[in-house]
């Protein structure tokens, strides 16, 4: 049984509600999605509605399907139900361009890549391993600039922090900027001050480029603090959407995080609001 | 073939050089190690060099295969077999969650075992352990042309797919997320490392096929900070290697593939205490 808190939108005639959205316009639909593997049911009738400018953090137990979400909307493994953008100019709809920053990469820490070579092998198709077109490094040092890494653009990626790398590839899923920015949170090799910094970097990019925004997060203060929308899954579906106010107060999050942590939550959102009255 | 021995003669007038035999050697070897240095980059890169010492071993089965249908050069049905047990490995490896590692070794194991019966029967092993050795100084004219047109064809693969192929190995979600159809390239490189295997085993040996794609690439990971070096250095490595063990290996009366391996060897040990100094 699901339980919406706030029923999905099917069509974009939403411009007084998006609180962050600039052009209110376009948006990303997931209508009706569904991974089947082996015989087995991973997710079903998955419904999600992200408003451009929106961050929507996914947060769920493990094993409940939030990977396999990501890897079906990057059309990485097969699923049922459709993927839509709808464009603000001419309200037509289409497949949304997609940015992806991984938890990690396959690298081992003395692998010979530079963070040059990882931007060059995207960009273009002149091998890697023979030379680099002219132009590249300028404009590598450029996209680096948005998440203020420029300074790293000869590094091995291997010599990064988890935070520096985290940027590093934040800085390649905007180029180009792409309709969707999927984040996969890092679990690990992270501390607390890159996890800040890589967030606020989020929040600002996310108002100067109106980027939607798919959070996968372990970290509830994370969500509570950045996301506009938050989805619960559980039992292989989406069980509640809403704002993290809602979601964290509905008891069955409550029961699946632990009744402590939706406690503390609930009294420093009182503590912020009683502080806000005082102010 | 009558221009590059009177090259060799005016340009390299040495003792060494004044067989055709050897001149034939040198030409096989200028064409086979420069395409060991470039695909064992990869190779090194994607772990996989237990893969390449399987597909060597499967090679015998394929021998076998062809001397039960009595083909004068097995190595079309070897060339068969290697790529058939390829694609099994792969296929395999997606529908099963094993270890690849225990998915290789068991695909590798059998082949090996069913070659050797095969070849074995009224005990007749002993004329095909030139396969277990290789022999270079055999290489004749026409082997010289097929390997002529299998180096230009895997140059130009390898310029084309290599910065797809690149991205695909550090994450494949990120790559699926820049259109990459990672399955696709996954398949051509496989593909051409059998190939690539299978051709050159009757004159490297099954013994250190692997050693020679696996030694050049790692020991210019030990020096090399970014792609490009990675690649020349590899490159340089399995030139200089190649030529100076076929010198060494003629004045020593050795085997020259062992001897070419020795060589690059050395160069690890060399380019190890370099990075060990280097911190």
């Amino acid at each position: 049984m699901t339980m919406n808190l706030n029923m999905i939108q099917h069509n974009c005639t939403h411009t007084s509600e998006g609180t962050s959205c600039k052009c209110g316009l376009c948006c990303t639909t997931i209508t009706n999605f569904g991974v089947t593997r082996g015989g087995t049911e991973i997710l079903r009738n998955v419904n999600l509605h992200i408003h451009c400018g929106d961050l929507t953090a996914i947060i769920g137990p493990n094993g409940a399907g939030k990977s396999t979400l990501i890897k079906a909307i990057l059309g990485e493994i097969p699923h049922s139900g459709e993927l839509q953008f709808l464009d603000a100019k001419d309200q037509g709809t289409t497949k949304p361009s997609m940015g992806y920053v991984p938890q990690k990469l396959d690298l081992d820490s003395s692998s010979p890549t530079s963070v040059l070579d990882l931007f060059a092998a995207t960009h273009t198709r002149m091998p890697i391993w023979f030379t680099y077109p002219r132009k590249i490094r300028e404009r590598v040092r450029e996209t680096l600039a948005r998440t203020k890494v420029e300074h790293l653009i000869n590094q091995r990626l291997g010599a990064l922090s988890g935070g520096e790398l985290q940027r590093v590839l934040l800085a390649l899923a905007l180029d180009p900027i792409p309709h969707l920015l999927l984040l996969d949170e890092p679990v690990s090799g992270i501390d607390q001050r890159g996890l800040d910094l890589f967030y606020k970097t989020v929040s600002t990019l996310r108002q100067d480029y109106d980027l939607s925004i798919i959070l996968v997060s372990h970290d509830l203060n994370l969500v509570a603090e950045y996301a506009d929308r938050v989805a619960f899954i559980n039992n292989n579906t989406i069980e509640c959407t809403g704002t993290p106010q809602e979601v964290f107060s509905n008891e069955r999050i409550i029961k699946t995080f632990g009744l402590d942590w939706s406690q503390r939550y609930q009294s420093n959102e009182k503590d912020k609001v009683d502080h806000a009255h005082m102010v | 073939m009558h221009t590059w021995y009177s090259l060799m003669n005016l340009l390299l007038p040495f003792g060494w050089l004044q067989h055709d035999f050897m001149k034939n050697a040198l030409l096989g070897i200028l064409l086979v190690t420069p395409i060991f240095g470039l695909l064992g980059t990869m190779i090194v890169n994607n772990k996989m060099a237990f893969f390449s010492d399987s597909l060597g071993h499967s090679a015998l089965t394929g021998i076998a295969i062809g001397v039960i249908l009595g083909i004068d050069n097995p190595i079309w049905s070897m060339l068969f077999f290697s790529v058939l047990i390829t694609i099994a490995i792969l296929v395999v490896k997606e529908v099963n969650t094993a270890s690849t590692d225990t998915i290789i070794g068991v695909f590798s194991s059998t082949a090996m075992a069913l070659g050797i019966v095969i070849l074995s029967r009224n005990g007749g092993f002993t004329k095909y352990s030139v396969y277990l050795i290789g022999d270079l100084l055999s290489i004749n004219p026409t082997d010289l042309l097929t390997l002529s047109i299998v180096f230009i064809l895997v140059i130009t693969l390898w310029s084309v797919i290599f910065n797809r192929l690149f991205l695909a190995s550090m994450n494949p979600s990120l790559a699926r997320s820049r259109g990459i159809n990672v399955r696709l390239y996954e398949y051509l490189f496989t593909m051409t490392m059998a190939v690539i295997v299978t051709i050159s085993i009757q004159w490297v040996g099954i013994l250190i096929i692997s050693s020679l794609l696996i030694l050049p690439a790692a020991a210019s990971r030990n020096i090399a900070k970014n792609m490009r070096q990675y690649h020349v250095y590899s490159v340089l490595i399995a030139l200089i290697s190649g030529i100076s063990g076929l010198i060494l290996s003629y004045f020593w009366g050795t085997a020259t593939g062992a001897t070419i391996v020795l060589i690059s060897s050395a160069f690890f040990a060399v380019t190890f205490v370099l990075k060990l100094r280097g911190r």
